[in-house]
């Protein structure tokens, strides 16, 4: 007895009890839409906590100067200008899984502009900085390459720089002091607020890199383009061990260190934020597979309760079959493609109201929702599971019967 | 001499009933031969339906032997008997056992589909069993959409469909009138005639006076076996029946 006789008969089958095959395939059906719904909103949840916590640079790497000695007292790091805006562009360069490497010099100055005045922290970067530390233009524009290039007396105002010296002023295109020089505001920078470690990150001048050396922190042009630090932000999905193992042995070369010597130079992530974040995602799919593995399960002994009793309710058809020919394996077939077809049938039903209701959900609660091939395949697979499992037992015991004792039945 | 198709060697089947041991069968010995139509009597208890489904290999022997058509079938395992009674054998029951809500011709080919035929070649050798117990228009009735006595037919037409070498009749008038019983001793007589093996059991002797031979048994036992001389033929008591119902029928 071929599989497609077998299908046919068990379509039939469920057929003749309509309410009943479809009460039973509703227990299947909720299931699998509710592991669809909880995975396309739990995973969509997930993505934006992650898109929060990388907010924060999780992915960030960041390259400070090594320690000098001094008279036997170490400086600590930052503290020797061992890198330069080149070492910046190599990394950038040579480390595949850099997404962006932005070299800067720090510094801190009065900012004259309006009728107020102000004292922050000066930035020199280039436009790589804005990706590298997430940075968004609010209003007006960012730094060209060219203005880089000619250490154009342009500036951009955090948040609290802004406010403080305009107030509810637009800045952009006023101009403002810094330390004595005066600079174009050509944008403002959207609100970051508070760092982790209480900072307020938006009290912050950002300029080109050449003219912050140039121009206002005096490191004149004749001496090596040392930077504070280069921000590293690595590509999504590429380990961060590993980038940080590549940058590590690209400095080390192009600064000729040796085997035996210490880096001259410091790496530094947030890997805490980091394991949080992969512990965070590991308990919620953890939550995800409990709650979606007990609705199938109950899904699954609605499928065998219902197959016990129609195996009980035929027990005469399946006399009459084997007495005209059937053996026990197409008798367990047939019950077994049976609960097979049942589930199967719960589980696409189960998948179109669970996108459906993924999509409303969306819709309608503003949740971001990410619906993926693998929670469907994965769906449709259990679904197929539970009505081989369920289906076993009760077309087992089917198989098992004695010809003349299922004829017998009454 | 030609191998009976039937044989068996001091069959017993004995039952565990509730601590006690009823003994169904105490040694059958009996052979029967191609062609031959056997009515097997007796009153209920006396073993005959057991050994109807001894022979028909719906249940097994406790002790003893049974060859059909020369080879040992007792002791042959579950997957070889249910290819036993797919191919070799056809059963005609009381109750029509045919399935609901499942076309005539579908159930005729209920056997075909245990053995790898085709579904085309299903629908035909259906379709030409239907013809031949005379329903052929009735092919997409259900069950329930039938009389009794075509039931009957289609569960015989089921019976043949994959060549039998026995018709197996378990009291197969036992839920029909007079005349319609006729009309399906008919059926089996008409069969016979073309040389199928016929065994019914029945307990009715009007029924039994359309076969050949008569085996009656007693608590478990043979205790008669004759031929028939003359049997009556069934197809000519069933014109006479139906002239006696409806006499203006008969007469148009």
């Amino acid at each position: 007895m071929n599989i497609l006789a077998s299908i046919r008969i068990a379509l039939r089958a469920l057929r003749i009890n309509k309410l009943r095959s479809a009460l039973t395939m509703l227990g299947i059906i909720i299931g699998v839409a509710a592991v669809i719904t909880m995975i396309a909103v739990g995973s969509g949840a997930q993505q934006r906590i992650e898109e929060q916590i990388k907010g924060l640079g999780t992915n960030l790497i960041i390259l400070l100067p090594g320690s000098t000695t001094s008279g036997g007292a170490r400086m600590g790091a930052g503290s020797r200008n061992t890198l330069t805006e080149e070492d910046a562009y190599a990394i950038q360069r040579d480390v595949p899984a850099v997404q962006a490497a932005a070299p800067a010099l720090r510094g801190t100055g009065q900012v004259v502009g309006g009728t107020a005045n102000w004292s922050t922290v000066l930035y020199g970067v280039t436009p790589e900085y804005f990706e590298a530390r997430n940075w968004v233009i609010d209003q007006g524009k960012g730094f060209e390459p060219v203005d880089v290039a000619g250490s154009a007396k342009v500036a951009l105002l955090g948040d609290t720089v802004a406010r403080n010296l305009f107030g509810d002023t637009d800045p952009v295109g006023q101009v403002v002091r810094i330390r004595k020089v005066p600079f174009t505001v050509i944008g403002t920078l959207q609100r970051k607020g508070q760092s982790m470690m209480g900072q307020d990150q938006d009290d912050v001048v950002l300029m080109p890199i050449s003219t912050a050396r140039n121009r206002v922190l005096g490191q004149g042009a004749g001496r090596l383009r040392t930077v504070g630090s280069v921000s590293i932000k690595v590509r999504d999905g590429e380990s961060m061990t590993e980038a940080e193992a590549e940058i590590r042995s690209l400095l080390r070369q192009r600064h000729r260190i040796q085997q035996d010597r210490e880096d001259d130079f410091t790496l530094r992530n947030l890997s805490e934020i980091l394991a949080t974040r992969e512990e965070s995602s590991r308990i919620m799919g953890l939550l995800l597979a409990a709650v979606a593995s007990v609705s199938l399960l109950v899904g699954g002994i609605g499928i065998m309760n219902i197959m016990l009793v129609s195996v009980t309710e035929r027990t005469r058809e399946i006399g009459l079959r084997m007495a005209v020919g059937a053996r026990g394996r197409d008798i367990l077939t047939q019950f077994l493609v049976e609960a097979i077809t049942l589930a199967l049938i719960g589980g696409l039903l189960g998948i179109a109201l669970g996108l459906g209701s993924s999509l409303a959900i969306g819709q309608f609660a503003g949740w971001p929702v990410t619906l993926g091939i693998a929670p469907v395949a994965l769906a449709v697979g259990f679904a197929a599971a539970i009505g081989i499992f369920f289906g076993f037992y009760p077309a087992r015991k089917a198989s098992r019967l004695l010809p003349i004792e299922a004829l017998r039945y009454e | 001499m030609p191998v009976p198709l039937i044989t068996t060697r001091e069959l017993v089947k004995s039952y565990a009933l509730g601590g006690f041991v009823v003994q169904a069968l105490r040694g059958v010995s009996l052979s029967i031969d191609a062609g031959e139509f056997v009515a097997v009597m007796g009153p209920s208890g006396s073993g005959k339906s057991t050994f109807m489904n001894l022979l028909g290999c719906l249940d097994a022997p406790t002790s003893g032997d049974y060859l059909l058509a020369g080879d040992k079938v007792s002791g042959l395992d579950s997957d070889a008997l249910a290819s036993i009674r797919n191919r070799r054998i056809g059963f005609v029951f009381q109750s029509f056992n045919l399935l609901p809500r499942t076309s005539a011709l579908e159930n005729i080919a209920l056997p075909l589909l245990y053995c790898g035929v085709a579904a085309d070649e299903r629908k035909r050798l259906a379709t030409a069993r239907l013809a031949e117990v005379g329903l052929a228009d009735r092919g997409h009735h259900h069950p329930a959409q039938l009389s009794g006595g075509q039931q009957q037919r289609v569960a015989i037409a089921r019976a043949l469909v994959n060549n039998p070498v026995l018709i197996l009749a378990d009291e197969p008038t036992g839920a029909l009138d007079t005349l319609t019983s006729c009309e399906v001793m008919a059926l089996l007589q008409q069969l016979n005639a073309k040389g199928m093996t016929v065994v019914v059991v029945t307990h009715e002797h009007e029924i039994a006076e359309f076969a050949k031979r008569v085996v009656l048994f007693r608590d478990g036992q043979v205790v008669e076996d004759h031929r028939v001389e003359n049997p009556r033929d069934a197809a000519a008591l069933a014109v006479e029946l139906r002239a006696a119902q409806s006499p203006d029928e008969a007469r148009a």
